[in-house]
């Protein structure tokens, strides 16, 4: 076990930010744990109280098993096909009457990727302030947007953590000035966003890398101001009686980067990821129907080789109470277009439809069942996933996650690297 | 306010003011001609002695037992939002903090008169606020002997009534009155409810479910009056007869018209909820 170095804690992460952020856990953690012991007598008679706040800690700490079934294909793959990694994500709160404090720091340790998927991050370091017509967040936080199942097309406010999950739902925390103003017309938010964070990447002796290794240490930025540019997006959402809908737009450095082959100082074929500067807008649409719901995503987005735009969209249709019984049985079907073209990020949803299904047994463990695949319509090539979870007992909970990429070509990206990962949480 | 919702309705128990009850019971019985009018008077009386309470919030502790005796509990915290308009109901907004991995999971509710409710719900571990379809009504809540439909809106119009008799009901009088649902997917044929006569409470409800069999008796106990007006049950059992389970509500003592802020009745806000 190599010491974990400072990129690999938080790669992409302006380094100052992270020290900044690294001084402010150690102050908080201490503090915290200090005022905590002193006044932990008293909490039989009530919650802790520091600075005139109730302290509240949560969190969870997880074991993490992934297997994958067949031995890596790549060259300089970690060959283990068995991977434990440990998790751990202690969220800390002091909340005042309308303003709040949160402190969420994450740190995954993997041994069979150090360099990449062994890393920490702050999700979140910020004040909320809550009045009755607005709010603001300042600090790191993260922020979702959308309602398609499959895919995250509008969601752009914060990167995407890849090294966790191929999945897009992982996110780094993201700093930011978020103000919002609530009114019967809407909600309308402006965000100014500085300091850009780098998509992670599994490193070259990692799993699920893709064909070549990411040379993370070396992005290439568009802006002169690389990841110091600040960005920038506003947002309205509204509800019209079924209609739940969202208007975005974006500018700034793109999340999703272009990865441009290369070489990296030991002459070794690699990719470097190209961020550019990039405009988006974006639209979200559910319509809740009864038991259907109809969704729909669009983004319209400059500044990677033509414009271009992209849409996912579908339904789901829940039968509840299945047979007279608790069960609820819902099905999913969704679209993707890409109108992207050369210069534009590679996407695997061009022309992809995904069917699932997903069971809720509605029982006292939460049991949720969750099957589904993503079909290219021109090469057929195929992802199946599985999810499953359930609680175990009140504070320890499990779930499960496989991966099958079937009707791959022969060296294709994905190929060989069917997996399935169990976790086991225990929340406190 | 025609409606009651979630946790607040789900007592059922709504009661009303002691100055009113005297002569709110003579007119019941004076209009009452057929069970049908008796019975639609009595709801109304029920309904009409919990308007004007304006907001209300609370914290329960819910309790599910098993056949074999094992119990889980789950921690959560509601207000509800009394709506003006009588055309639109009531909004309630709950947030769990109890079992941790469903911490911050928050639901909120736009009760309707005739429409399907509005319901939203946070998922935090994806920072996602999710519009959720209002059908599943007979389904259960969070695992327990609740159904969505005990919890949410006790409406007037939503039900057919029938007053079937008066009876001793311990030391009180009862009215025993039908309901019928007349919205669909209701997981029930019918609900028996047994009301004290001096404060219109609902004391006892028995559910029937769609082959009319009885399904489940809910017991509303430990009464508390507020603002001189507005009775609440803190704790009921539900006790389910088909299955041997049994769900418990314990709630603490609620709190009327101070710390609700109507701002966070937005799905908007639900992502930044306490």
């Amino acid at each position: 076990m190599k010491p974990t170095s400072t990129k690999a804690v938080s790669p992409g992460f302006a380094k100052t930010g992270f020290v900044a952020g690294l001084a402010t856990v150690a102050v908080v953690l201490a503090g915290t744990t200090g005022l905590w012991s002193a006044t932990a007598r008293a909490q039989d008679d009530g919650p802790t109280m520091i600075l005139g706040a109730e302290f509240e800690l949560s969190g969870y700490v997880a074991g993490e098993f992934r297997g994958f079934l067949d031995a890596p294909a790549l060259p300089g793959q970690d060959d283990r096909r068995f991977e434990p990694s440990l998790i751990l994500q202690p969220e800390f709160r002091l909340y005042w009457d309308r303003e709040r404090l949160t402190f969420i720091p994450y740190y995954h340790y993997d041994p069979a990727d150090t360099d990449g998927r062994t890393h920490g991050d702050i999700r979140d370091l910020s004040v909320y302030i809550e009045r009755d017509s607005w709010d603001t967040t300042l600090g790191i936080s993260k922020v979702f947007w959308g309602v398609v199942e499959s895919r995250h097309l509008v969601d752009i406010i914060n990167q995407t953590d890849l090294v966790e999950d191929i999945d897009g739902e992982d996110k780094l925390g993201q700093p930011m000035v978020n103000a919002r103003w609530f009114s019967d017309y809407g909600t309308i938010g402006a965000f100014v966003l500085p300091g850009f964070r780098e998509r992670t990447f599994p490193s070259a002796s990692a799993r699920l890398r893709g064909f070549l290794p990411v040379d993370t240490d070396n992005p290439i930025y568009k802006s002169s101001a690389e990841e110091n540019h600040v960005d920038g997006a506003l947002r309205y959402s509204n509800t019209f009686g079924d209609w739940d809908v969202g208007a975005s737009y974006f500018h700034g450095t793109g999340r999703e980067p272009v990865l441009v082959q290369s070489v990296n100082a030991n002459g070794e074929p690699v990719f470097r990821p190209k961020y550019d500067i990039i405009g988006q807008a974006g639209l979200d649409v559910q319509a809740t129907l009864d038991t259907w719901l109809w969704k729909l995503e669009a983004i319209h987005r400059s500044g990677q080789g033509d414009a271009f735009l992209s849409a996912s969209g579908g339904f789901e249709y829940t039968f509840f109470g299945l047979n007279d019984g608790y069960e609820d049985l819902g099905l999913l079907l969704e679209y993707h277009y890409d109108g992207r073209s050369e210069g534009a990020p590679v996407t695997i949803f061009d022309n992809d439809i995904f069917a699932g299904a997903r069971l809720a047994l509605n029982d006292e463990a939460a049991t949720e069942l969750l099957g589904g695949f993503i079909i290219d319509q021109r090469t057929q090539e195929t992802q199946m996933t599985f999810e499953a979870e359930r609680r175990i007992t009140e504070t320890w909970f499990a779930g499960v996650e496989a991966r099958l990429f079937l009707n791959a070509d022969e060296g294709s990206t994905f190929d060989k690297e069917s997996h399935a990962i169990l976790r086991i949480s225990r929340y406190f | 306010m025609t409606m009651r919702s979630f946790l607040n309705g789900l007592s059922l128990s709504l009661v009303m003011t002691a100055v009113m009850a005297g002569s709110a019971a003579l007119t019941a019985k004076a209009l009452a001609e057929t069970p049908e009018k008796k019975g639609l008077a009595i709801a109304k009386e029920i309904d009409r002695r919990d308007l004007g309470f304006q907001n209300s919030s609370t914290v329960l502790t819910m309790t599910l037992k098993n056949k074999q005796g094992e119990t889980s509990t789950r921690e959560l915290r509601t207000d509800t939002l009394e709506v003006a308009d009588p055309e639109v109901g009531d909004k309630t907004l709950t947030v769990f903090d109890h079992p941790r991995d469903i911490k911050g999971t928050a639901f909120l509710s736009f009760t309707k008169i005739l429409d399907p409710d509005d319901q939203w719900l946070y998922l935090p571990a994806l920072k996602r606020v999710k519009r959720i379809s209002s059908a599943n009504k007979s389904g259960p809540f969070v695992g327990s002997e609740f159904a969505y439909e005990d919890l949410t809106s006790f409406e007037v119009n939503k039900y057919t009534f029938v007053w079937l008799r008066d009876e001793a009901c311990g030391e009180m009088q009862c009215f025993v009155v039908e309901r019928r649902p007349l919205y669909e997917k209701s997981g029930y044929t019918r609900q028996v409810s047994w009301i004290d006569q001096e404060e219109y409470r609902i004391l006892k409800t028995e559910f029937y479910d769609r082959r009319d069999s009885l399904l489940k008796t809910l017991t509303s106990t430990e009464w508390t009056q507020y603002l001189d007006q507005y009775w609440r049950a803190h704790n009921l059992e539900m006790v389910n007869h088909q299955t041997g389970k049994e769900t418990i509500l314990k709630f603490s003592p609620y709190k009327f018209q101070e710390g609700i802020n109507e701002a966070n009745f937005n799905k908007s806000r639900l992502a930044r909820i306490r």
